[in-house]
């Protein structure tokens, strides 16, 4: 993917864009703001990540305004160290796609990036998701593995459905809290593991080939083969 | 003097002295008005009364004049001045030539203007001077007939009257100036001690506060919203305060582990397995400094109350339900029993995640102090005036009664709990959630039938206070 990366801490950009690198993406950075706009608006990236406070007159808010105004619907994922509630939802309504509070782990990052990038372009809603042999009808709510219909709750069916919709992409535990659970808060305990590891009891138990992975220091991924 | 000159239009311009001009102005109106009333009611009547007389006089004499000429109104006025006891009646008949035929007057009074029929005037009646109030009637062919009456006496009454209204009305505005200086003076006063307690905040000291009458009047309410307004500054620096206390205490214990552990492996052996693993440790405490930071900010962001702006209507029976679902699967992993009475609707007014996040804090504190096998139980329901009551009930050890007080502060860790994982903050955040949604955090000893020793049970009352 060709990201462009707005960030103006040189040691966070460094880190940042070495990692992406490393992960195979094609990475351009502005450290202002102004330099980002135009960059933004004058080239093609599958996404953007911007911090949210910039210098140069245009911070990362500005910097989505104008580009939503544009007309450019490129996703956007915001860095940022305000990590109040109301600025989360200043930086989402400004049209910012997900936002990621610093310190942050790079795997998170990665993990968001690569979700965010890889959104199906094409809105027409899929009705059934498949991995291998394992099948989720979305119209009816039902999954089978190989054939055999697994007895899943409608919570557990969610997060598997996120989990199936991004198969091969590692999903952090924070993700799965915030797009399953619409939690923004720290559970305290290892909750979302114990979650996990049921539905793996249900998906994996008894069949050969295991296809929820635990990804380490990261998160979850499914995918066909391991 | 500029300085008395200031003072002096500060005096001029206070509220007080408003007030005060106010009533006086008001008082004085409403004596005037008593003084007409008074007036119209006692001279002015008295007028009217003689007016009336003399024009049923004047009228009967004008028929008589009518019906028998000059001749029978002339004896008609000898027989009422011969009858006339108290001697206050006037009478004056003339012909065209201005000559005398009948009556008390010397001669025809000079200050009638032509054309009006009433007058005061000064007449010569039998040779004496005397005001009169005259009624003066043209009976035709030039013949005129004035009929009066002698008013000196009333006029006497009159001034009388008008020498009393004075006199009140002077003693009216003493009163009105002595009322207001008082009335200024005693708002100056009720007004001194939320004056004085603003003062001494405005210079530092919250301790202040408005010192409250048992009239309970608005001067009271006024204090009340003051004082209300104080205990909610003094909460915000308190936990400002903490927040920083908190810091300096409780996060450099972390980050001096974090560091030991860090130059630790730098001059330790070279390694690479050694190495990687204390570096991968110390990432994991700066994880751990930055979760309890997180969470520090997120008790500093409900207690400020800015959380408030972003309440809105909410069920909180699907969101508690949420909750305990979403734990009990922990509950489950540990043998231990998670049991909900939920009501089908909670409707309230509040933030969503951060409810979430208080009930999820109980159920995860209540989960680590519940025995293997134990249980906790989450009930909610509707108070009356709108407002909700969430319990959270445990079969672990409880807490002891001098614990409680201090549990909802921040890094709080009674000494029976220092095995168990946790930060000491969980229960801060269940306050601040509790108090900005206008209730509070209550602990005490878990009902019997749970089968703790004693467990405990957390209660958050929310709503509209």
């Amino acid at each position: 993917m060709r990201i462009l990366l707005v960030e103006d801490d040189a040691e966070v950009a460094r880190f940042v864009r070495k990692g992406l690198q490393e992960a195979g993406h094609n990475v351009e950075h502005a450290a202002n703001g102004r330099d980002g706009l135009f960059l933004a608006a004058s080239e093609q990236f599958d996404i953007l990540v911007l911090d949210r406070m910039l210098p140069g007159g245009v911070d990362g808010v500005r910097l989505v305004e104008t580009l939503r105004g544009q007309g450019n619907r490129t996703p956007v994922l915001f860095l940022s160290a305000l990590s109040a509630v109301d600025e989360r939802v200043k930086g989402l309504k400004a049209g910012g796609d997900d936002y990621l509070v610093k310190p942050f782990a790079f795997a998170e990052l990665l993990a968001r990036v690569e979700a965010l990038g890889r959104r199906p372009t094409v809105e027409a809603p899929a009705t059934r998701l498949k991995i291998a042999d394992l099948e989720m009808d979305l119209l009816s709510r039902t999954v089978t593995r190989g054939g055999k219909r697994l007895e899943i709750q409608p919570r557990e069916f969610r997060l598997l459905e996120h989990l199936m919709r991004h198969a091969g992409q590692v999903v952090t535990r924070t993700m799965l809290l915030e797009k399953v659970w619409d939690y923004h808060f720290d559970p305290q305990t290892n909750v979302i593991d114990v979650h996990v590891s049921r539905l793996r009891q249900k998906v994996d138990k008894g069949f050969d080939k295991p296809l929820i992975h635990t990804v380490r220091n990261a998160g979850y991924m499914i995918r066909a083969e391991g | 003097m500029p300085g008395t000159l200031e003072a002096l239009l500060r005096f001029l311009r206070s509220a007080g002295f408003r007030f005060a001009v106010r009533f006086a102005l008001i008082f004085i109106g409403a004596t005037a008005v008593f003084a007409l009333v008074f007036w119209y009611a006692t001279a002015g009547s008295l007028d009217r009364q003689t007016d009336a007389a003399l024009r049923t006089d004047a009228l009967s004499l004008v028929e008589r004049w009518r019906e028998a000429g000059s001749a029978a109104v002339a004896e008609a006025i000898g027989e009422r001045l011969a009858s006339d006891v108290e001697g206050n009646s006037i009478y004056l008949l003339i012909n065209p030539e201005g000559r005398r035929l009948a009556g008390n007057l010397d001669r025809w009074p000079q200050g009638v203007p032509a054309g009006t029929d009433w007058a005061f005037d000064t007449v010569q009646r039998d040779g004496l001077t005397t005001e009169a109030r005259l009624n003066v009637m043209e009976l035709g062919n030039g013949y005129r007939l004035a009929v009066g009456r002698d008013v000196t006496e009333k006029q006497r009454l009159r001034d009388l009257l008008a020498e009393g209204i004075a006199w009140s009305a002077f003693a009216a505005l003493i009163f009105a100036v002595t009322g207001a200086a008082v009335l200024r003076r005693a708002l100056e006063q009720r007004l001194l001690p939320a004056a004085q307690t603003a003062e001494a905040i405005a210079s530092g000291d919250l301790s202040h506060r408005v010192p409250l009458s048992p009239r309970n009047d608005e001067f009271d309410r006024l204090g009340q919203s003051m004082n209300a307004m104080l205990d909610r500054i003094d909460r915000l620096m308190e936990g400002i305060r903490g927040v920083s206390d908190s810091i300096a205490h409780d996060l450099r214990t972390p980050i001096a582990r974090a560091r030991a552990k860090l130059e630790e492996a730098v001059v330790g052996p070279d390694d690479p397995e050694t190495l990687r693993a204390a570096m991968e440790r110390g990432i994991t405490d700066l994880d751990n400094i930055t979760r309890v930071f997180e969470a520090l900010l997120r008790i500093a962001e409900a207690e400020a109350g800015s959380r408030r702006a972003a309440f809105a209507p909410i069920d909180l029976a699907p969101v508690l339900a949420d909750v305990a679902e979403f734990y009990g699967v922990v509950a489950e992993s540990r043998g231990q029993s998670l049991e909900t009475d939920l009501p089908a609707a909670l409707e309230t007014v509040g933030d969503r995640d951060l409810l979430a996040q208080a009930a999820g804090n109980l159920i995860d504190n209540a989960l680590k102090f519940a025995p293997e096998g134990g249980r906790v139980r989450l009930t909610a329901r509707a108070l009356p005036r709108e407002r909700i009551e969430i319990a959270v009930e445990d079969s672990g050890p409880g807490l002891a009664p001098e614990d409680r007080a201090r549990a909802g502060t921040r890094f709080f860790r009674a000494d029976s709990s220092r095995a168990t994982p946790g930060s000491g903050l969980g229960l801060s955040l269940v306050q601040a959630v509790a108090r900005l949604h206008g209730g509070d955090l209550v602990l005490e000893d878990a009902p019997e039938e749970l089968g703790g020793t004693p467990g405990l049970r957390a209660t958050i009352r929310i709503g509209p206070a």
